[in-house]
């Protein structure tokens, strides 16, 4: 078991479980950055006795509500224009490194979600090869609010996952989704009553234990190949979209609000 | 389904669930102060809504929308 201040992991029984456990929603900033490093570091020993590797919160609020923008807004005013564009293209590429280190894992991944699944949570969440939805999980990338792209791989992965049409949706518009709908498209594979999510993941991963690691290793590596030449064109179109002013209004606009939360358009 | 069972509805589901008692709401009322509910938890609300009467009823409906009759007729529209 280890325990940081962001996140958690713990193996039992051939399963690893990753908890998300930053107030109030998982925000990804530096600290939770830092740990999932750790994490992506102590992954090659773990697998050694694993099978499965499920990802899940331990927030009431949601599964993680994306980037941490408060830090991002902050860090970005504390330097000039170049450093601070040089600043998230080095934080891009390093969430990106981690995210493709357990999007290639030979384990089976299992995302176990409810509440709020935005933006880099999504992205998160899109990493796994499996996602388990609590029936009020909510799905959305809402980064065009902000006048950027989602910037932590989504974009690629949604489309290895869904249809064109549906990956424009959520992206042009912006919008929420539920779980029924993200059941419907093709995204959940399982949608599951309140509170119940990491229950039916931890029984899915057990079922996984029952086949030949190998084989579940190389059907997935067979069905989901990793887009990284699409993976590197995001971070540089999200790098040029971060250098113009409208972002950094949009970024002040969301920090000053008085709600706590403001998640709604 | 008629606008006023719609209506009526989305106040009593609302009244169990923010744990209001239900006279205490009406039509009018906006659901943020009534409810004292935030924008997540107003998302929370609307998943409960489109799970309730079986819709899809994208955030960007709801924009400027605070309160519960406005809410109803969004919802009505897409029954």
């Amino acid at each position: 078991m280890r325990t940081g201040q962001t996140i958690s992991w713990a193996q039992q029984d051939g399963i690893i479980e990753l908890a998300l456990h930053r107030e109030p929603c998982n925000e990804i900033g530096s600290s939770t950055l830092d740990e999932l490093e750790q994490f992506a570091d102590a992954l090659g020993s773990l697998e050694h006795d694993s099978h499965a590797l499920i990802i899940h919160s331990g927030q009431k609020a949601g599964f993680c509500a994306g980037a941490d923008l408060r830090e991002l807004h902050q860090r970005s005013q504390a330097v000039e224009k170049d450093a601070a564009l040089r600043g998230v293209r080095e934080f891009l590429e390093r969430i990106h490194r981690v995210m493709n280190r357990i999007d290639a894992s030979p384990l089976t991944t299992i995302a176990a979600v409810h509440g709020v699944v935005f933006g880099g949570g999504f992205e998160l969440a899109l990493v796994c090869d499996l996602m388990i939805a609590d029936k009020m999980a909510r799905f959305c990338f809402p980064e065009l609010r902000l006048g950027l792209v989602p910037g932590f791989g989504g974009i690629p992965r949604l489309k290895r996952d869904l249809g064109n049409a549906v990956v424009r949706d959520l992206l042009l518009t912006g919008r929420s989704f539920n779980a029924a709908k993200a059941q419907q498209v093709g995204l959940v594979s399982q949608v599951v009553a309140e509170g119940e999510a990491l229950r039916v993941a931890r029984s899915t991963a057990a079922q996984l234990g029952k086949f030949d690691r190998d084989t579940s290793a190389a059907a997935k590596k067979f069905v989901k190949p990793i887009p990284y030449e699409e993976l590197r064109h995001e971070i540089d179109i999200f790098c040029e979209l971060f250098s113009r002013p409208a972002v950094a209004s949009g970024l002040k606009k969301f920090v000053e609000s008085t709600d706590a939360q403001p998640y709604l358009p | 389904m008629q606008p006023d069972q719609t209506l009526d509805e989305i106040l009593t589901l609302a009244a169990a669930h923010f744990k209001v008692p239900r006279e205490k709401l009406s039509p009018d009322d906006d659901f943020f102060k009534t409810l004292g509910i935030n924008s997540l938890q107003a998302l929370d609300l609307l998943t409960r809504l489109e799970n309730h009467f079986h819709i899809e009823l994208p955030d960007y409906e709801l924009q400027g929308v605070s309160d519960f009759r406005t809410l109803a007729s969004r919802i009505q529209a897409r029954l």
